[in-house]
């Protein structure tokens, strides 16, 4: 009877490939037999369930919060008990955002800085992490090396220095002051060159052969063939320059010049009560940013995975 | 340039037809974009290749490498807000800003300030971070994708937005979350206006932002353990909780090195939070390394003293990444 449940059990363990290895362990060593293992699965699948949906209301609550109060008339978010649904749908926070207080130069110093700081990163690091990974020459190993101690040192350490500088270029309160320290990244430079490296060097010797230049080789073979990790890294990019704070601080005083999270900070302080006003606000920050990433998270998410666990 | 070895046959039988033509020539070749019949030796490559370093190596010895350096210089001056002025009356003043900050009480308070939120956020964080990737990764589980989705997005949205979000979820009294904790009958929590709660409070918000990267890359860690080895601890008799603690444990261990050493850098850093949330208070409770580093530098114009605070913060930040990996090393 035992037996012949078990091989009852193994072609539906085979066929269905969310078979829990617990389960298949009941089966096997009990005499319970194939009922009480299915009891089993089914309850292991509903407490994991459970802490999975428990888990996701805590991911989202906060943002889904923020996207109620931001709705809600003014006030009604400071009250107790706490209304978690605007009891009337109000679009006055949004409007006071753009119309007195000039959220829209704020977007649009945020995208101006994100897409510049983007396409110019995509090209340099996309050139340079290219040369690592399939050009030789004298001195390749010492300069890599050298960039990777780059990777331990906190940026912090350089910003004060960097001020400097940047007033000296007449930088300061600048877009160029935020945009110029961004073209380039390490981290960029080493994603690129792990992916890179996959380049068979057969392609690009046939290329040299058929007497194509460096230039062309780099734009028509190898920029094609590394397309995955350049969107991925113009994702990464993207949401880094978007979401920076503390370098756009300092380096823009001048309000006409701040990007929305510098401005966000700043209308924080005075309108400190406005609730609904500053998640409103917020609200147009993270739109945004959320937005980039569902539409184009298969990439990210990748690359996330590719270059954390190999590089 | 001559001794560079050749990438390959086809390279070297160039090198034979053409032996080292003029670097000039080389560099006119590869200007010009059309079919070229010429060869091209290694060291044309090797030229070549300095040429499409060269934008990203010149930004970041410019904009980053030189200015770590002048760091170091600047934080054994007294350069301050006339020195920005006026630089040549900056004086050379040795170690005396390092002095001063040994014996400052501010700094050791943003420095064991820095070190409660690395040292308890950092472990609490890659705990959240390994549970919900073991949840995601076992096997009865579907729509794994959209509830990765899900976890990970806290991670991508703008910290200061969801500072400023999460400053109301804490108020005292309107906050949900002490209405939630009031229906358990947990009386209300002066969060971020109590010295001794604002500190973890900033914790959870960044183990709520911070999470869902960490769980991606256990998950691509758990998916590269040979489902062999839990098979066969299986056959041994070992339990789920053997198993972790014999096979997923271990074999993740370059892994969680890497996670660990990414979120102890990242937390080390801690600026945006308490900037936002709390303004390093209250009682200084929630004031950081780089927050105070920001303070003195660019609120105060201490430039000499606020650089010897970033070189603090380095030498930490250092010494702790070395201790990681020796531990690491002494467990495998």
């Amino acid at each position: 009877m035992n037996s012949k449940e078990q091989k009852r059990t193994a072609p539906l363990v085979a066929a269905s490939s969310s078979a829990d290895s617990s389960a298949l362990q009941a089966t096997g060593q009990s005499g319970g037999g194939f009922e009480s293992a299915l009891v089993r699965r089914r309850v292991s699948q509903i407490v994991l369930y459970a802490l999975l949906i428990i888990g996701a209301l805590i991911a989202l609550f906060p943002m889904l919060w923020m996207l109620s109060a931001s709705f809600m008339p003014t006030g009604e978010a400071s009250t107790y008990p706490p209304h978690l649904i605007p009891s009337r749908i109000t679009f006055t926070h949004y409007r006071e955002l753009f119309t007195r207080l000039n959220l829209g130069r704020y977007l649009f110093n945020s995208t101006l800085i994100a897409v510049t700081v983007t396409a110019v990163s995509l090209v340099v690091n996309s050139m340079a992490g290219y040369a690592f990974a399939k050009l030789r020459f004298r001195g390749r190993d010492r300069t890599f090396r050298l960039l990777s101690l780059g990777l331990v040192l906190p940026v912090q350490i350089a910003m004060l220095p960097l001020f400097l500088l940047m007033k000296n270029l007449h930088l300061v309160n600048t877009y160029w002051g935020v945009i110029i320290p961004g073209m380039a990244s390490i981290f960029g430079i080493f994603l690129i060159r792990q992916y890179a490296l996959s380049i068979p060097d057969d392609m690009l010797d046939a290329a040299r052969i058929d007497g194509a230049s460096e230039l062309r080789i780099y734009w028509e073979v190898v920029v094609p063939g590394i397309l995955p990790i350049l969107a991925t890294l113009a994702i990464w990019t993207f949401l880094a320059t978007w979401n920076d704070f503390m370098w756009p601080l300092i380096v823009l005083s001048d309000e006409a010049h701040y990007t929305l999270p510098v401005a966000l900070a700043n209308l924080s302080g005075e309108h400190v009560q406005d609730t609904e006003l500053m998640m409103a606000g917020s609200v147009l920050t993270v739109i945004p940013v959320l937005a980039v990433f569902l539409f184009l998270q298969r990439y990210y998410i990748q690359g996330v995975m590719a270059g954390s666990v190999k590089g | 340039m001559s001794a560079t070895i050749p990438p390959s046959g086809a390279a070297s039988d160039e090198l034979l037809s053409e032996p080292l033509p003029g670097m000039l020539g080389g560099l006119r070749r590869r200007l010009r974009w059309s079919r070229d019949p010429g060869a091209r030796t290694p060291a044309d490559v090797g030229m070549a290749a300095w040429w499409f370093l060269a934008p990203a190596l010149i930004l970041i010895f410019v904009f980053f490498f030189l200015p770590v350096l002048a760091s170091l210089v600047l934080s054994v001056t007294d350069f301050d807000i006339y020195a920005i002025a006026n630089p040549s009356g900056t004086r050379f003043v040795g170690l005396a800003n390092y002095a001063k900050l040994m014996h400052t009480p501010e700094f050791w308070q943003a420095l064991r300030n820095t070190f409660y939120f690395a040292l308890v956020g950092g472990p609490l964080t890659i705990t959240v971070s390994l549970a919900t990737a073991l949840l995601l990764n076992a096997r009865l589980i579907r729509f794994k994708s959209f509830f990765r989705t899900i976890y990970f997005t806290p991670f991508v949205t703008t910290l200061v937005a969801v500072a400023i979000v999460w400053r109301y979820l804490y108020h005292a009294r309107y906050g949900l979350l002490n209405y939630a904790l009031s229906r358990v009958g947990v009386s209300p929590i002066d969060w971020l206006g109590n010295p001794h709660w604002a500190m973890p409070a900033i914790i959870l918000l960044a183990v709520w932002k911070q999470f869902g990267y960490n769980m991606l890359i256990f998950i691509a860690g758990l998916q590269a353990i040979p489902q062999d080895l839990y098979d066969a601890a299986e056959i041994d008799g070992a339990g789920p909780v053997r198993r972790f603690f014999n096979v997923t444990l271990p074999l993740l261990g370059p892994t969680m090195l890497f996670v660990s050493v990414i979120t102890m850098i990242g937390y080390f850093q801690l600026f945006s939070e308490p900037y936002v949330m709390t303004s390093g208070g209250p009682l200084r409770a929630t004031t950081s390394v780089v927050l105070m580093m920001y303070e003195e530098g660019f609120r105060w114009w201490r430039m000499g003293y606020a650089a010897a605070i970033a070189f603090v913060l380095f030498i930490v930040i250092l010494i702790a990444t070395l201790i990681q990996f020796r531990l690491q090393k002494e467990r495998t």
